[in-house]
């Protein structure tokens, strides 16, 4: 195992009053692809959504315990948040393409953040646009709305923003939940070659997926944490009832 | 047997219902059509007489010797209107980003009934709170300030009260519009790395622009035609007004003051009738517009 990227330690999160999370413990290893598993509705995406402190926006949610991050607890830090969310690409369920062009989608992340020189930005766009496999399908409707492209296309636009702000997390909520099988494929393959890169962290619920292209398992069950391990140990060898039920599909 | 008959008179029923709902439907849709072509034939005695630009350019107005100028009204309410909508234009913008965005969510809910409570009281009142307070104001302190000795009663009064009004009923429409944009996007938007404030400017309003800005037209189609709070404290003298603080008079008011005075003076009703119909193929040129920004905006998003 790598060694660890993202440190969670005794977290537990309420909104209002509702437990989301409940003492979750773990250690999620530098430029692996990490899967977070569960059934709906066990806190796989609140996990993944205060790893970049999304969760400040929902209203009454009171987060306890420490989430290191290179070392750094992200919870109490008196560092800009903004900083903190650059170092983390978001990659959601459905592409939301932000409303503009094309182009202007990848070069948002370095426009916010000052970079405006047009020459910088050209070569930068057509680097992340290439690295995603967009670059060929895309390179004559620059100017276009992101939103005409199809949702295949989107999703791998939304990708290439959150490469292009220069992260060293890939956050992803079942990127592939509304794509079609050669699309969530494309994703599948990149996310492969991403990880010598990138410390990736992916929440799905399609088992097989997660067989697929998991390095390390974190099993998750109504807010804690019931698993985790190498995928090989935990999928060959799961200990724990849940876990061995979870795979052998008797419950969803 | 006697289910059958049952049957048929169960049938009977739907199509009953499914006819007088059609006669209903019917009568609202005939309304608007009957009073614009009542309008028309009412206005075309005088358009007849005289040519339609004249009237709509011609700043006279002297029903006595048959002059009947338009154009000191048009630029009136033109005036009140853009006026009101530039003041109410930051107030809503800014309200419903920071209900929405920033506020805790009980300010929200406190300031739903406080917005629908301001929507609902009678324009009367804002016309007697804009002759006690707003006359006073511009004539005491806002008027001096620009070295201007004045009544209060001007353009400026008019704008000022009819954006109070205008205020919720545009803001109610951006509050929803800012509430139904997506969580994710603003998310997205954060997560690489941009502000809040960053955030709002750069995604959150060019997401619902079109939407903001048939917001404002409709706002405007109600400043246009809003008549009792704006006539009781724009002054209501025909001239061409040439700044805020001049008094106006809108073609709502001048309707609402004379239409059933004066109308054994020839043409004068069929005058005001014209006036009206102006009135209402400019209200509903706004209306239109701002559906179609909206229909528009929906096909591309």
């Amino acid at each position: 195992m790598n060694k660890p990227k993202i440190n969670i330690q005794d977290l537990n999160l309420y909104y209002g009053k509702q437990h989301i999370l409940k003492n979750i413990n773990t250690i999620i290893p530098e430029r692996q692809i990490t899967v977070i598993m569960g059934p709906s509705g066990c806190g796989k995406t609140t996990l993944m959504k205060s790893l970049n402190r999304l969760t400040d926006l929902t209203p009454d949610c009171s987060v306890s315990g420490k989430i290191m991050i290179d070392g750094q607890n992200i919870l109490n830090t008196t560092e800009d948040i903004t900083k903190i969310r650059k170092k983390m690409g978001l990659l959601a369920q459905r592409p939301y393409p932000l409303p503009m062009s094309i182009y202007n989608n990848v070069a948002y992340g370095l426009r916010i953040s000052g970079r405006k020189k047009r020459r910088f930005l050209d070569k930068r766009v057509e680097h992340y646009l290439r690295q995603v496999n967009l670059w060929n399908e895309v390179k004559d409707r620059l100017k276009e709305p992101a939103g005409t492209l199809s949702i295949g296309q989107q999703q791998r636009l939304c990708l290439a923003r959150g490469l292009a702000v220069d992260p060293e997390i890939i956050l992803a909520d079942e990127p592939t939940s509304a794509l079609d099988p050669i699309s969530s494929q494309t994703i599948e393959e990149k996310f492969k070659e991403l990880k010598n890169q990138f410390t990736i962290v992916m929440v799905t619920h399609i088992l097989r997926q997660a067989k697929r292209i998991a390095d390390y398992v974190i099993f998750m069950y109504l807010g804690e944490i019931i698993e985790q391990g190498p995928a090989k140990d935990f999928f060959e060898n799961p200990q724990e009832e849940i876990t061995k039920d979870y795979l052998k599909g008797l419950f969803y | 047997m006697r289910l059958r008959n049952f049957n048929i008179g169960r049938h009977l029923r739907d199509r009953l219902h499914y006819s007088w709902m059609l006669l209903v439907l019917a009568i609202t849709m005939i309304v608007p059509v009957a009073l614009l072509s009542g309008l028309i034939y009412k206005s075309s005695f005088l358009l007849s007489e005289q040519s339609f630009f004249q009237i709509l350019f011609s700043n006279q107005w002297k029903p006595l010797s048959g002059k009947f100028g338009f154009y000191p009204f048009i630029i009136s309410s033109l005036w009140v209107s853009v006026v009101s909508l530039l003041i109410a234009v930051p107030i809503c913008l800014l309200t419903a980003i920071h209900l929405t965005q920033y506020a805790k969510r009980w300010v929200l809910n406190l300031m739903h009934p406080v917005i629908d409570l301001l929507a609902g009281i009678p324009s009367v009142i804002f016309g007697m709170w804009g002759i006690l307070v707003i006359v006073p104001v511009i004539s005491n302190y806002i008027g001096p300030l620009f070295g201007k000795n004045i009544s209060g009663y001007s353009i400026l009064a008019g704008a000022i009260v009819l954006s109070i009004m205008i205020i919720p009923f545009i803001l109610n429409i951006l509050i929803e519009l800012f509430r139904h944009i997506p969580t994710e996007l603003k998310e997205t938007s954060l997560s690489l790395g941009a502000t809040q404030w960053q955030t709002v400017k750069f995604v959150l309003v060019k997401k619902i622009f079109p939407g903001i800005v048939s917001a404002f037209g409709l706002g405007m189609s109600r400043a246009f035609g809003e008549t009792i709070a704006v006539l009781m404290v724009v002054g209501n003298v025909v001239h061409v007004p040439k700044g805020i603080f001049q008094p106006g008079y809108p073609l709502p008011a001048l309707i609402a003051n004379n239409y059933g005075e004066m109308l054994s003076i020839p043409l004068y009703d069929s005058a005001l009738m014209l006036a009206a119909l102006i009135l209402f193929v400019i209200v509903l040129f706004f209306n239109f517009l701002s559906r179609l920004i909206i229909v528009k905006s929906n096909i591309h998003n």
